[in-house]
C-alpha cells in the first residue's frame, strides 16, 4: 500500500498512460538492473568506439574521441560492449552484493 | 437537403462516415463488413471526402494505424466483422486504454469455428471487456444514427473512449431499407471538429504515447478507464437528446415496448427486436400482457434503466445471439440477471441462446418464448435457466 502514499492517484495523472514531459527517461536509472558491470582494460583498448556505437543505453562515455569509461547510473550490464569489443578490452565482472 | 433513400445497412454506415468526413480511415475487408469500406473507398475515389484512406494488410494493422492517427489528433473511423475483430484483439484493447475516440462499425458475424459468415454477436460480445462503448442497431436507420452519435460520444471530453456501432450481418448489413439521410452540412455541424488536448504531432509539446506502464501506475490508468465509461452514460443520453432535437428520432439506451403493464417480457439486441415487437402486438390482441425491451447501448450496461423498465414484470427471457461457453448463460443474460438481483421484486429470468451462425429466428420462435414465459408465471417454476431456441435436437 505504499504506492498510494508516494505517488499521485488516478485523478491526478494524465489519461491513457500519456507522458507529457519529454526526455523524462533520464530519470529512470537503469543501472539498478545490473548484475555484471563492464570493466575496461586500458592497455588493450584501441578507441575504435564500437562499444559507444552499440551501447543501447548511451552508457559509454567518450571524450575527445577517446573511450574514457562507463556511466554506471544507466549501464544495465547487458554485456554487448564486452561481447563485441574486437580486442577483448572489456570484461563483465559480477557486481559485489 | 435531407433525403429519403434506400440503402443496405452497411451502406448507411458508409454514408454516415462520408458525412462525418473523418481525417483517417484504415481498414481491411471482411464479409459482411466489406460493403462499408468498399462504399467508403468509392467516396474517397470520387473526392467526396478529405479522408486519408489506408488499405492495411490486416485488421491488426488497420486498428494500429487508427491508433496512430487518433493519437496524432485525427478523427478516425474503421469497420470490421468477426475474425477481423478477433485479429485486431490486442490493439482493440490498446485503442481503449490509450483513450482514443475511434469509431468502428461492426457488422456482427459469427466467430469461427466452424467457419461461418452469417450473423451472431459472438464477435462484439467477445470484445465486451475491452473498454469500448458498444451501441447495437436494429435497422439501417439506427446504424446510421448511431454512427453519427458515436463520434460525439467518443470524443466528448468526459469520455475519450472508442465506440463500436454494431448491426446484424446480412440481416440489416445487406438488407435494402428505407432511411432518411441528414443533410451533409447538418451532420458536419452536429459532429463539429475533434478537440484535442495532446497530439503526437505537436512538436512544441512532445509527448509519449503508449509507454510501459508498470505496477505503480497501470492500475490507476484502468481506474480512469472505468470512470470514463461510467461518465459516458450521461453523455450518451445528452447526445441522443440533441440528435432527437435535430431529427425527431429518439435513441434511448434501452427502448421499452408495451412494458408498462407487462407480466412477461423479452430483452433483445439489434434486428430481432423488431421481430419481438411484432409478436408482442399479436399477443396483445389476444389479451396477453407481453412486452419487450430493446437494448441499444450494451456497454456501459444500462442496468438502472433495465431495472426500471422491467418493474412489475413477472418473467423475463433474455435473447442472447451468442454463447459464453462455460458461463452461467449468454453475455446479455449474465448482466441482466445480475442487475435484477438488486430489484425489490425479482422476476424469473431465463436465457435463450438463439440465431447462432445466422440461424433464422421467426415469429413462431419468439412466440414460443412468450408461451414458455406464460407457463413460468402460471406454474411459478422457472425451469432451466438456459435454453436453446431453434436448434435441432
Amino acid at each position: 500500500m505504499t504506492e498510494s502514499k508516494t505517488k499521485p492517484g488516478w485523478k491526478k495523472i494524465p489519461i491513457g498512460g500519456l507522458i507529457l514531459e519529454a526526455g523524462n527517461a533520464e530519470r529512470y536509472e537503469t543501472g539498478d538492473w545490473r548484475a555484471f558491470k563492464p570493466v575496461k582494460d586500458q592497455e588493450k583498448c584501441t578507441n575504435c568506439l564500437l562499444c559507444w556505437i552499440l551501447c543501447p543505453d548511451e552508457a559509454v562515455i567518450v571524450k575527445d574521441g577517446k573511450m574514457v569509461g562507463f556511466n554506471l547510473t544507466y549501464c544495465k550490464g547487458c554485456g554487448i560492449c564486452g561481447h563485441e569489443c574486437p580486442v577483448d578490452a572489456i570484461k563483465m565482472v559480477e557486481e559485489e552484493t | 437537403m435531407r433525403k429519403i433513400v434506400a440503402l443496405v445497412g452497411a451502406d448507411a454506415v458508409a454514408n454516415a462516415m462520408r458525412q462525418v468526413n473523418p481525417d483517417v480511415v484504415a481498414a481491411y475487408p471482411i464479409t459482411p463488413q466489406t460493403e462499408i469500406v468498399q462504399r467508403f473507398s468509392e467516396f474517397v475515389a470520387d473526392g467526396l471526402v478529405d479522408t486519408e484512406f489506408i488499405t492495411a494488410e490486416s485488421e491488426h494493422s488497420a486498428m494500429s494505424a487508427c491508433i496512430g492517427a487518433s493519437a496524432a489528433g485525427g478523427r478516425v473511423m474503421t469497420a470490421t466483422s468477426a475474425n477481423g475483430l478477433a485479429l485486431m484483439w490486442e490493439v482493440v484493447y490498446i485503442a481503449a486504454s490509450t483513450r482514443l475516440p475511434i469509431v468502428m462499425g461492426v457488422v456482427n458475424r459469427a466467430l469461427s469455428g466452424p467457419i461461418n459468415i452469417h450473423c451472431d454477436h459472438s464477435d462484439s460480445m467477445g470484445a465486451r471487456d475491452a473498454g469500448w462503448i458498444q451501441l447495437y442497431s436494429e435497422d439501417a436507420q439506427e446504424a446510421y444514427d448511431n454512427t453519427i452519435q458515436a463520434v460525439r460520444i467518443a470524443e466528448h471530453e468526459m469520455v475519450q473512449l472508442p465506440v463500436m456501432v454494431c448491426q446484424d450481418g446480412f440481416i440489416t448489413g445487406h438488407d435494402l431499407e428505407r432511411l432518411e439521410l441528414l443533410d451533409d452540412e447538418e451532420v458536419r455541424a452536429f459532429v463539429g471538429s475533434r478537440k484535442i488536448e495532446h497530439s503526437l504531432l505537436d512538436l512544441d509539446h512532445p509527448i509519449t504515447v503508449g509507454p510501459l506502464d508498470l505496477p505503480d501506475y497501470y492500475f490507476e490508468h484502468k481506474r480512469q478507464q472505468a470512470e470514463a465509461i461510467e461518465r459516458s452514460r450521461a453523455v450518451i443520453d445528452e447526445v441522443a437528446e440533441e440528435f432527437e432535437e435535430l431529427t425527431g428520432r429518439s435513441r434511448p439506451k434501452v427502448f421499452p415496448y408495451k412494458l408498462d403493464d407487462a407480466e412477461i417480457a423479452t430483452i433483445v439486441l439489434s434486428s430481432t427486436s423488431g421481430t419481438c415487437r411484432v409478436v408482442v402486438d399479436q399477443l396483445r390482441e389476444r389479451g396477453v400482457k407481453a412486452g419487450t425491451l430493446k437494448i441499444r447501448c450494451f456497454h456501459p450496461f444500462p442496468w438502472q434503466e433495465i431495472m426500471e423498465a422491467l418493474r412489475g414484470v413477472k418473467a423475463v427471457a433474455v435473447l442472447d445471439r451468442s454463447a459464453s461457453l462455460g458461463a452461467l448463460g449468454g453475455p446479455v443474460y449474465l448482466e441482466v440477471r445480475s442487475a435484477l438481483y438488486a430489484a425489490e421484486m425479482r422476476p424469473a429470468v431465463v436465457d435463450y441462446i438463439y440465431g447462432l451462425g445466422g440461424r433464422e429466428v421467426r415469429l413462431a420462435d419468439i412466440e414460443s418464448v412468450y408461451s414458455d414465459l406464460s407457463r413460468v408465471v402460471e406454474t411459478g417454476e422457472t425451469g432451466a435457466m438456459v435454453r436453446y431456441l431453434g436448434v435441432r435436437e
